[in-house]
């Protein structure tokens, strides 16, 4: 066991994918000689050289393209986009090619690439540099999707997902790659050092794709939530002095409905929350799912907590992010109903 | 409103009505244009994307420095493959028109393209093809019977009733699978050949897309990776004049040649006579022999004419020239390699005659046994479930739920 902040957790996870699997290569914008804007894959090309992270053109439609083309080629790409409100230009690449090549060549061909992408706002990032667009690619038949909260996880689940032989578009909330961040930014930073799940395995593990995590067990209310607000809900619920289950689903897709549903039965209340927009979110499946599992045993109509259908705005970042403040309303106005 | 403004507007030569005129397709006479040393660095050969590579004369006689001396019996085989597409793509068409099959595309005039290209090429070659390259399908051998049961979405249907039909792939042929969505395959074949580049495997990438899809983001992805990486790769534009009604001045042919954008991005590009077996064959080797030997990519533009239809679903009668076709410059592929055949002494109307009725009876043939495997409204069906599978490697369980749904709302 190592200390590790999530960049740290993610850059061990590749580069012992790199080590153990020569069909394993990194590919982005750069990724290779600098390491990544993020240090992310700081001195993978160092020590595995420039064939095997390749530093590329900023044209994140072409980087989706040549890594399917690889891929079909026997090559297993994780490519990063450099910020998820960069992915856009590779969507169709995405959406089109990458979630349907398995399906339209019935099994012929499959293409086990993993995306990479920071995402997630509060970092003052302005609406180019905060988007959480992971509702785009769950609504995309043939991708998983994945966001890690904590270091542990991110490395489990990014080793899980190069592994996969479906495409996985993994999203890292980038306000968490440094410490679990509660929604305050007027409290200083608390680093990875100082939580659990900073601690993370040196060698090879997996964090299986379509489990989700019980954070906290309690019985007075569900949180449904991942990536950054993982960390908010704990700190609201704590300030409420409620007993609350806080669910980390880590993937979107395949999603864990039996965990989302045994812990709803048993509380009889949910809140889901997430950072993107709330309008068409993801949050609204899970808001469907929910009602149509669990209807019998709700005590109170399910609430949701999101950012606002805006764009992110830069000078209005914390008005913005569904902190705190936010999600404690949706727990009272749960807590509250009869 | 202003009829006039000062924005460029291009028209096309030739609308319904109007003469047809050829007039802007620049030509070069065959035999003339010099052939480069493989190695040459593509700054010194940027003449080639503004030439025209020919080598079949008007009577049917190779000549020039680009001439591939191939065996007679090569060629007979190309002149077969040609034959075969042409005959099989107007039984499909007859089958789409007698509702037997929902859509078809055919290739008339095109099939040079795919056929000399193909057999410029190495089995183990991947290919990334566009929906108009049947002719890749039948020169590498793939069964009729199998382009026939996917056109059908049958019970023996490669794709499992997926796709719409021509969307063919053969993996142990090395074809990839086939979308719709255009010019994505560009991309992903420079993608492949970077990856046969890491491997340090010999094989190559080849792929196919229209000038109009030349438009596409994906077409210019696809440059400038081959050229950052120098991956082993054959980007090929085929110019078939016609995008559905769109004609090649609105893909930003009438500036500049579409091989010329190959220079631009510091590839070789190569325009050619794309209804000249000899000289697309020539021009291909001499790509595929660049990709190999690590002189990098090309980008080859081949100078057709789409003779038919975008597919069973378009008229081209509301927006061409009737009688376009015919005063194409560039003449039919299948006539021009049967006169050069015939002047070698290899080939003869008779034969001609007996080879277009032996591919007729086996494409009669193959239908009638694709046929007993089903087709949309009659025989054997794919089991619906099948439609959940694939998605995902494994099944998750939402699919599984969602199946078990449709099962019970068949009853």
């Amino acid at each position: 066991m190592a200390n590790m902040n999530m960049i740290q957790a993610l850059n061990s996870a590749m580069d012992i994918m790199l080590g153990r699997d020569p069909s394993v290569v990194l590919m982005g914008e750069d990724i290779g000689y600098f390491g990544g804007v993020f240090r992310t894959t700081e001195g993978l090309q160092r020590k595995y050289g420039e064939h095997r992270v390749l530093d590329t053109p900023i044209a994140e439609g072409g980087i989706v393209a040549a890594a399917i083309g690889m891929s079909i080629n026997g090559l297993r790409p994780v490519a990063e986009i450099q910020f998820a409100d960069y992915i856009y230009p590779g969507f169709d690449q995405i959406a089109s090619e990458l979630a349907r090549i398995r399906y339209r060549s019935a099994g012929e061909f499959f293409a086990p690439v993993t995306i990479r992408t920071p995402c997630g706002g509060g970092i003052r990032g302005g609406q180019t540099h905060s988007q959480s667009p992971e509702g785009i690619f769950t609504h995309v038949s043939g991708l998983k999707v994945v966001m890690p909260s904590n270091p542990y996880d991110a490395k489990g689940l990014l080793i899980a997902s190069i592994e996969d032989d479906d495409p996985v578009v993994f999203f890292e909330p980038k306000r968490l790659y440094n410490g679990p961040f509660d929604g305050d930014p007027t409290k200083p930073a608390v680093p990875w050092s100082t939580h659990p799940k900073g601690q993370v395995d040196v060698g090879h593990y997996t964090v299986p794709l379509g489990k989700a995590d019980i954070v906290r067990s309690g019985g007075d209310v569900t949180v449904i939530t991942y990536g950054t607000m993982v960390f908010v809900a704990l700190a609201a619920a704590a300030t409420l002095g409620l007993d609350a289950e806080i669910i980390d689903l880590r993937s979107l897709v395949p999603l864990d409905v039996d965990t989302i549903c045994t812990s709803v039965k048993k509380t009889g209340r949910c809140v889901v929350a997430h950072e993107a927009t709330r309008f068409s979110g993801f949050g609204a499946e899970i808001l469907s799912i929910v009602q149509e599992e669990c209807f019998w045993d709700l005590e109170a109509p399910i609430q949701r907590v999101a950012g606002w259908d805006t764009p992110y705005p830069h000078a209005f970042e914390w008005e913005y992010f569904p902190g705190q403040a936010r999600v404690a309303t949706a727990l009272q106005t749960v807590m509250e109903a009869a | 409103m202003k009829s006039r403004s000062r924005l460029h507007l291009p028209q096309a030569p030739a609308r319904p009505g109007e003469a047809p005129d050829f007039s802007y397709v620049q030509l070069s006479p065959a035999g003339v244009v010099r052939r480069p040393d493989i190695n040459a660095r593509s700054r010194d050969i940027a003449f080639l994307s503004t030439e025209l590579v020919r080598v079949l004369d008007d009577e049917g006689t190779a000549v020039g420095p680009w001439h591939p001396h191939l065996d007679a019996s090569d060629l007979q085989i190309g002149l077969r493959h040609m034959l075969l597409t042409r005959i099989f793509d107007d039984r499909m068409q007859r089958t789409q028109r007698a509702g037997k099959i929902s859509f078809y595309i055919r290739s008339l005039g095109e099939e040079a393209v795919s056929v000399a290209q193909c057999m410029a090429l190495r089995p183990a070659d991947m290919l990334f093809p566009s929906y108009r390259n049947q002719g890749l399908q039948i020169a590498r051998g793939i069964p009729l019977i199998d382009l026939m049961n996917q056109l059908l979405s049958n019970t023996h249907d490669m794709c499992k009733g997926r796709q719409l039909p021509v969307m063919y792939h053969s993996k142990a042929g090395h074809i990839f699978s086939i979308s719709g969505n255009l010019a994505t395959q560009f991309p992903q074949a420079v993608g492949w050949a970077m990856a046969a580049a890491i491997k340090g495997e010999d094989h190559l990438a080849a792929s196919w897309i229209g000038e109009g899809s030349s438009a596409e983001a994906d077409f210019h992805h696809a440059l400038l990776f081959a050229s950052v990486y120098q991956a082993p790769v054959i980007l090929n534009v085929v110019n078939n004049q016609w995008a559905i009604s769109t004609f090649q001045g609105y893909a930003g042919g009438e500036q500049r040649s579409f091989a010329a954008r190959g220079p631009g991005y510091g590839i070789a590009g190569i325009r050619v006579d794309g209804n000249d077996f000899l000289a697309v064959y020539a021009v291909t080797q001499w790509a595929a022999e660049r990709a190999r030997t690590g002189a990098g990519p090309t980008l080859i533009e081949l100078v057709t004419y789409r003779a038919a239809a975008h597919s069973t679903s378009d008229d081209p009668a509301r927006y061409r020239a009737k009688d376009d076709q015919e005063h194409w410059p560039l003449g039919d592929p299948i006539q021009r390699l049967k006169q050069h055949l015939i002047a070698l002494g290899e080939w003869s109307d008779a034969r001609h005659q007996a080879l277009s009725a032996e591919l007729e009876a086996l494409v009669v043939a193959s239908w009638k046994e694709a046929v007993t495997f089903g087709t949309m409204s009659e025989g054997p069906r794919l089991d619906a479930d099948l439609m959940f599978e694939d998605v995902f490697k494994e099944m998750p369980q939402h699919l599984e739920r969602q199946r078990a749904l449709m099962r019970a709302e068949r009853g």
